[in-house]
This record gives structure tokens, C-alpha cells and sequence, in this order.
């Protein structure tokens, strides 16, 4: 099979309108059937919900797809699956696993989350101490895991525990797809400073997994797990927005709005942040064209960086602007929400849910690290855990 | 009606194979003719041009008629090939008159075009590198008619203005005054340019008297009013491009050295304080591209956008050109603060550069006024 171009894609898109008419067809099937037509994630392979075309033509199924009024599958909701569980299961996935999974996966019917930090394991993942154990044709898992958002809604997590303890910390990492009904899973709303529970802790105690839901090799868990991160940072960092679309937006309009609260020292520090933001989207714009372009640059390491910075500043501005009003907060009710909304609800929550930004997916402090090292290639600090047995690490 | 924030062009912000062949060329010119000891020995006398390289640039590479169109005798590119020139001229702080001569003046002059006069002949010149043009205007000077100390009394002008960049390499002032524009030879009678004493050595400044000098009317008031804006526009715009190759030298030579520089038995790049900052700075590069890379395009495709794109670059890029200089000295140590050492000419072309065409607080309050953002 050859791979479409553009004007292929918009013929396929629109072979597949007409055999499933939106107006009369149901979300889930309409979204099953666009993924068996190769449609769905059009880099994939075939059969995979693909059909191995380049990445940047999925805009072109995308905007047809938007044009004839068809339902999408709510990215937003199903974002971890998306963006970290299905590049890794493609990556590493037997072929059993990558039929099994992917589909439901994409169409929203399965929703995934993450199982990785651990309380004693933040930024030093690779210290993660939940242990996998073999038993039979199954491992057994204890351990406790953290941060972990949608997981009392997921079906699946994608679960990183240590296989043997006696090797050096990255070395004995195996990586699985853990069943979250299992009924060693339980799963405990973990409260944050902004009143609600966006993630949770989750204990697991005795869960057995089957061997067959092992992805990659026993012990080679922790590169399988870079490509689940890579790609966290770029779904974290790289979303498109528009002038003033972020969290620039609602100050402006408060500052265009309300002149009674403007003051010189707001005024030159608003325009700072203004032409920082404007500047920060232009660096997204700038990435997204040489993605397309196939010149992918490091600059997405930068850009969550540059995203969790503005958005506590901006946000921590926009708490004095309103003088009297930043002194109130809209509500302290514990919820679990299904969506997580960064600039949702009022400045006093905004101010408070960025300060997460720079902490969530990689601190801001890893990720200079990370810049600096991998990108100027400046020398690692000297370590003194990389060879010793992860058992003998201090904790 | 469109909103105040609505992008109204879909900017181009990546380089093409033409524009980076072009870098390569320049690049490999300015390393032959314009490494740092050979700036280093000249940059004290009053004029540290190289009159070989500037012809090499200017002439045989083509770069000084970029932005003038094939029949007046240009190469009919735009400023987005401009802007890599520019890109090279900061990242060597190469003494040429490019800034204020191939692009300010040339700019200033294109304006005056549709009205087919003598504009037309000196772009030629300009174009095919055989005359330097300065606008004389205070270098710091953000936009037209900020003073306009130059009078016109029976055909001949009469004035004082200070702080022209590059007055010593030109071979034509163009001369805004009570009565339009005038060119004026910077040899003839009555002229006199008298060099200052500059912070950035690499950019030498000069007082220009005008007394009982003879020159052409280029534009009326009207005319020259725009004409000059839009020079001081596209100078704007393109100098954050050569701040952007500015802060990208300082960076890398930064990154060079503090990974080969031993204290404490460990490179000192290896140290996160430091390796922080210079991944900050790596970040603010990167940024850097993206604000210039915006406003050379706005420029060259006429956006409507360009004044706010102009304004943008410029209060950013000014920012971080600063801030890698001063990492540059301050992450070297006790070399950074030698005047063997390159770094103090990145310094004080950044800081210099800082102020030129207005400062980044000047570019906010016209952003202000671009975007709706009043001051209270």
C-alpha cells in the first residue's frame, strides 16, 4: 500500500463521512469506525488506527472532520492515554498488546493514567522501590505510587516497578500495563493546595499482572519509560494558542475593563509579562513550523519552562490587580475534577494550581538539567548512585 | 473591525536554504577578516572599519543591496535576508556600517521611490556597495521628530546633531530637517563630523555640524516624516536580529569555556549553579529567534502587524543580548574582565544596542498604545 498524500487523506476522510453520516451515526461508532479506516492518528500504521502518512497531514483529516460537524474523542479527557500510554505501547507493544489496546484507547472507551513517582521517588524516578515480583506466569506488585491524575477513572495505568533490587537503579526497572480493577488497587483523592483532588495516591497491594502485560524486556523498564516522559514534556509544553490565549488573556481584559484598579507599577509589569507571552507563543509557533517542516529542535525542552514561569507570574499579577477581590477565593470544596483547567475558575485558583506548572511532569529545576545538559552539552554532576545496587541506596 | 490582539499574518519563522547559504557566507568572511584581536587592535581609533571587508559584505556577497529592488539595481531580497546578516554582524561585532547604511538608510530612501527622484540614484549606489548613507539622527533616537535641531535658511543647512552611529563611514548623511530631507555629501564644504567618545567601541558615534552646507531635497516634510519612520522601523526590527547573534556568541563561548575550565578538580560547567543560568540563557536565545525571526518576516511581507512586531522584538531582544553579555563576563571570571578577552565588546555592543532605536521600556509604552493596555 502506498501512502496517502493530502488530496488521499481528504478522499478517505471523505469516503468515511459518507458511509458514516455523523447526523445519524453514534459518537463511539462513528470514532471506531474512523479509527478502522486508518484515520484516527494518521502516522500510526495500518490497522492501528493509521496509515503510516506523515504526522503533520493529520491537520488536513482534522479540519474536514471539524468541517462536517463529526464528534472528536475528547483529547482533553483522555490526554495521558494519548500522549504517553499509546506512543509507548506503540514503541514497545507486542502486536497482541497493540490490537488489544490501542483502539479503545483512542475512541475514549478505556481511559488511562500514569503510574510512576512514588512518594520517595520524585524526581529521582529511577529510585522508585514499588517491587514486581515473579510468580508463575504473573508478577505481583506492592508498592505506592502518587500524583497520579484520572486514575479513579482509568481502566488501565501504565506502571513502572522495580524487577530486581539487586541490580543498579536504572538497570532493574521492568515496565507494565497494570488493570486498575484489580482488587489490590486502591485508589485515595490526594487533596492540593487549590481545595480539590485533580490526582490521587494509589496503593497497590498484591496485584497480580500477567507476564503478557509486560511492555518491552524484563529489567529495561526504565528506557521504555522514556518515551512515555519525551512525550509527556512535548503534550505538557507544545499545545498551539492565540494571541493573548493563555493566561495573559483574562488580566488583559481585566486591565481593558476595570480602570479603576490600573497603577503604574501594575501597567509596567503587565506589559512585561504581555510582550513575555507574546514572545513564548511565537517560540510554540516557531516549533510547531520546523515540526512540520521535519527539523524537530530541542526547543520543546524550553517550552514548559518558559509556560510554568509566565503562568505563576501572570496569575501571581493578577491576584494584586484586583486589590480587594484577590483577597477572596471562589470556593474551597473538595471535588474530583475529570478535566484539569489551568486557567479555569478565578485568579486566586489560578495563582495557586500554576504554582504545579513547574513542578508536574519534571521540575522546572530537572529540567534545566536536562537542557543544560543534553542540549549545550554541558558535564553531568558527579553522581555517586549510578553503579551501586539500587538495595543499598541511602533513602 | 479587527481586535487589537488578532494576528493578522501567518509569520514564517524558520530560515530557508537561500537565507542560510547566505549566513554561510558571511560567516566565512567574518571569520577571516574579523576575529578579535584584529577588532581589538582598531577598535581605538576612530574609524575601525575595514575598508576590504565592507566591500567583500557589501559589494561581491551582495548584502548592502538586500533589501533594494533589481531595478534600482538591489539584490530584490527583504529583510528576512537582511536580519542574517545582521544575525552575523552581532555574533562578531563586526565594525561595518550595515545597520544604520544598508538597512536604516536604505530603508529611508525606499520610501521616497514612487516619486522617481534623486532617492533613486543614491539607493543605487548604496546597493551595489560603492557609498555608505547615514540618517542623521541621534542613534538612541526610537522615532521621527523627537528633536529636529537642523534648520534650512537660503538652500544651505544649519545644525547640530549628536550621537550619529557610523557618521565617520559615510560618504552621505541624509539630513532630516524644518524642511524635509536632505542628502548631504559628508565631504563637502561646511560638515563636519566629530567623533565621540562611545561606550561601544565597535560602533563609533559622532556629532555632525551642519553650517552653511549645500545639499539635495530629497522629501518634503510630510514625506520625510514617513520616510524616516520606516527607516527607524525596519533599523528596530532588524537590530534584534543582531542581538539575537549576539547573545547566541556569548552563550556558546560561554559553554565552551565553562566546560573546559577546571575548579575544584570539575569542569565548572558541571556545576548546576552555573549550568542553570546558561540553560536560562539558552531558553531566552531560543525565544530571542523566535521574536526576530518574527519581526524580519513582518517587515518583509509588509504585515500590518509590523509595528507590533517591531516593538515586540525590540523589548525583548534587547533584554536578553544584556543578560548573555553580562553572564559572558560574569561566568568567565577574572579573564571575562580583561580587555584581552572578547567578552567587554559583546558588553558594550549589547549595552549600546540596548538603547538604540529605543529602549525595550520605550518599545512597551508602544505596545501599550498598539494593543490597548493604557497606562492608568
Amino acid at each position: 500500500m502506498t501512502t496517502p498524500d493530502a488530496a488521499g487523506l481528504r478522499r478517505r476522510t471523505q469516503e468515511l463521512l459518507a458511509a458514516h453520516p455523523p447526523a445519524t451515526t453514534g459518537r463511539t461508532e462513528f470514532l471506531k469506525a474512523r479509527f478502522d479506516a486508518g484515520l484516527a492518528w494518521v502516522h500510526y500504521p495500518a490497522g492501528l488506527g493509521g496509515l503510516d502518512a506523515p504526522r503533520s497531514l493529520q491537520p488536513v483529516v482534522d479540519a474536514e472532520l471539524a468541517a462536517a460537524g463529526a464528534p472528536d474523542n475528547d483529547p482533553r479527557r483522555i490526554g495521558i492515554g494519548l500522549g504517553m500510554a499509546a506512543p509507548t505501547v506503540l514503541g514497545y507493544g507486542t502486536d497482541e498488546q497493540k490490537q488489544r489496546f490501542l483502539r479503545p484507547l483512542w475512541v475514549g472507551e478505556e481511559v488511562w493514567c500514569q503510574l510512576f513517582s512514588e512518594p520517595g521517588a520524585g524526581s529521582d524516578l529511577a529510585a522508585l522501590g514499588t517491587r514486581a515480583v515473579r510468580d508463575g506466569e504473573d508478577w505481583v506488585v506492592d508498592g505506592q505510587k502518587v500524583w497520579t491524575s484520572s486514575a479513579h477513572l482509568a481502566r488501565w495505568a501504565i506502571l513502572i516497578a522495580r524487577t530486581d533490587p539487586d541490580l543498579p537503579k536504572h538497570r532493574g526497572i521492568s515496565y507494565f500495563i497494570c488493570d486498575m480493577t484489580d482488587p489490590g488497587v486502591e485508589v485515595r483523592p490526594l487533596r492540593q493546595i487549590t481545595g480539590e483532588a485533580e490526582f490521587n495516591e494509589v496503593f497497590l497491594t498484591g496485584v497480580r499482572i500477567p507476564d503478557s502485560r509486560r511492555l518491552g524486556p524484563v529489567g529495561e523498564g526504565w528506557k521504555v519509560a522514556q518515551t512515555t516522559l519525551m512525550n509527556e514534556r512535548v503534550s505538557i509544553g507544545g499545545a498551539r494558542i492565540p494571541r493573548e490565549g493563555g493566561m495573559i488573556g483574562p488580566v488583559a481584559r481585566t486591565w481593558r475593563e476595570r480602570p479603576e484598579l490600573r497603577t503604574h507599577d501594575l501597567h509596567q509589569r503587565l506589559l512585561t509579562l504581555w510582550v513575555e507571552a507574546e514572545v513564548a507563543r511565537l517560540t510554540g509557533t516557531r516549533l510547531r513550523q520546523q515540526l512540520v517542516a521535519g527539523q524537530p529542535g530541542p526547543e520543546g525542552s524550553g517550552m514548559k519552562l518558559a509556560f510554568a514561569r509566565l503562568n505563576q507570574e501572570i496569575s501571581g499579577l493578577e491576584v494584586e490587580l484586583l486589590g480587594e477581590e484577590g483577597l477572596l477565593y471562589d470556593d474551597w470544596t473538595m471535588r474530583r475534577p475529570e478535566l484539569v483547567d489551568f486557567t479555569g475558575r478565578d485568579a486566586g485558583y489560578r495563582y495557586l494550581r500554576s504554582k504545579g506548572n513547574s513542578i508536574e511532569g519534571g521540575t522546572s529545576e530537572v529540567l534545566l538539567n536536562i537542557v543544560a545538559e543534553r542540549v549545550l552539552g554541558l558535564p553531568a554532576e558527579p553522581r555517586n548512585d549510578k553503579d551501586v545496587p539500587w538495595k543499598d541506596l541511602a533513602r | 473591525m479587527t481586535a487589537p490582539t488578532e494576528e493578522t499574518h501567518a509569520p514564517d519563522l524558520l530560515y530557508s536554504q537561500a537565507e542560510d547559504d547566505l549566513r554561510a557566507a558571511v560567516r566565512s568572511l567574518l571569520a577571516d577578516r574579523s576575529d578579535a584581536p584584529t577588532m581589538l587592535a582598531h577598535v581605538e581609533s576612530d574609524t575601525p572599519y575595514d575598508p576590504q571587508l565592507w566591500k567583500a559584505l557589501a559589494a561581491d556577497i551582495g548584502a548592502a543591496g538586500l533589501l533594494v529592488p533589481e531595478k534600482l539595481g538591489g539584490q530584490g531580497a527583504s529583510h528576512r535576508e537582511a536580519a542574517v546578516v545582521l544575525e552575523e554582524l552581532g555574533r562578531s561585532v563586526t565594525p561595518a556600517p550595515y545597520l544604520t547604511s544598508a538597512v536604516v538608510a536604505t530603508e529611508t530612501l525606499l520610501a521616497l521611490t514612487a516619486q522617481e527622484g534623486p532617492a533613486d540614484g543614491l539607493l543605487g549606489e548604496l546597493a551595489a556597495g560603492r557609498g555608505v548613507a547615514v540618517l542623521a539622527v541621534p542613534f538612541a533616537a526610537a522615532r521621527p521628530g523627537a528633536a529636529q535641531p537642523v534648520g534650512v535658511m537660503a538652500d544651505t543647512l544649519e545644525g547640530t546633531v549628536t550621537g550619529v552611529a557610523d557618521a565617520a563611514a559615510a560618504d552621505v548623511l541624509l539630513v532630516p530637517t524644518t524642511d524635509g530631507l536632505y542628502a548631504v555629501e559628508a565631504g563637502a564644504e561646511g560638515v563636519t563630523v566629530e567623533p565621540l567618545v562611545p561606550l561601544d567601541l565597535t560602533r563609533p558615534l559622532a556629532t555632525v555640524t551642519l553650517h552653511g552646507a549645500a545639499g539635495t531635497r530629497l522629501a518634503d516634510g510630510a514625506s520625510a516624516v514617513a520616510a524616516v519612520r520606516r527607516g527607524l522601523l525596519a533599523g528596530a526590527g532588524l537590530l534584534a536580529s543582531e542581538q539575537l547573534g549576539l547573545a547566541e556568541w556569548c552563550l556558546t563561548e560561554t559553554v565552551r569555556y565553562t566546560r573546559e575550565r577546571h575548579q575544584f578538580n570539575r569542569p565548572v560547567g558541571s556545576f548546576q549553579a552555573l549550568k542553570h543560568r546558561m540553560a536560562q540563557l539558552w531558553l531566552e536565545v531560543v525565544s530571542a529567534r523566535a521574536a526576530a525571526r518574527n519581526a524580519a518576516d513582518a517587515l518583509a511581507t509588509g504585515s500590518p502587524d509590523t509595528p507590533l512586531a517591531v516593538a515586540v522584538a525590540q523589548a525583548y531582544c534587547s533584554g536578553v543580548a544584556v543578560h548573555a553579555a553580562e553572564e559572558c563576563v560574569q561566568l568567565h571570571g577574572g579573564i571575562g574582565m580583561t580587555w584581552e578577552h572578547p567578552a567587554h565588546l559583546y558588553l558594550k555592543r549589547a549595552k549600546a544596542d540596548s538603547v538604540a532605536y529605543g529602549t525595550a521600556g520605550q518599545h512597551r509604552e508602544t505596545i501599550a498604545g498598539i494593543v490597548e493596555l493604557p497606562a492608568p
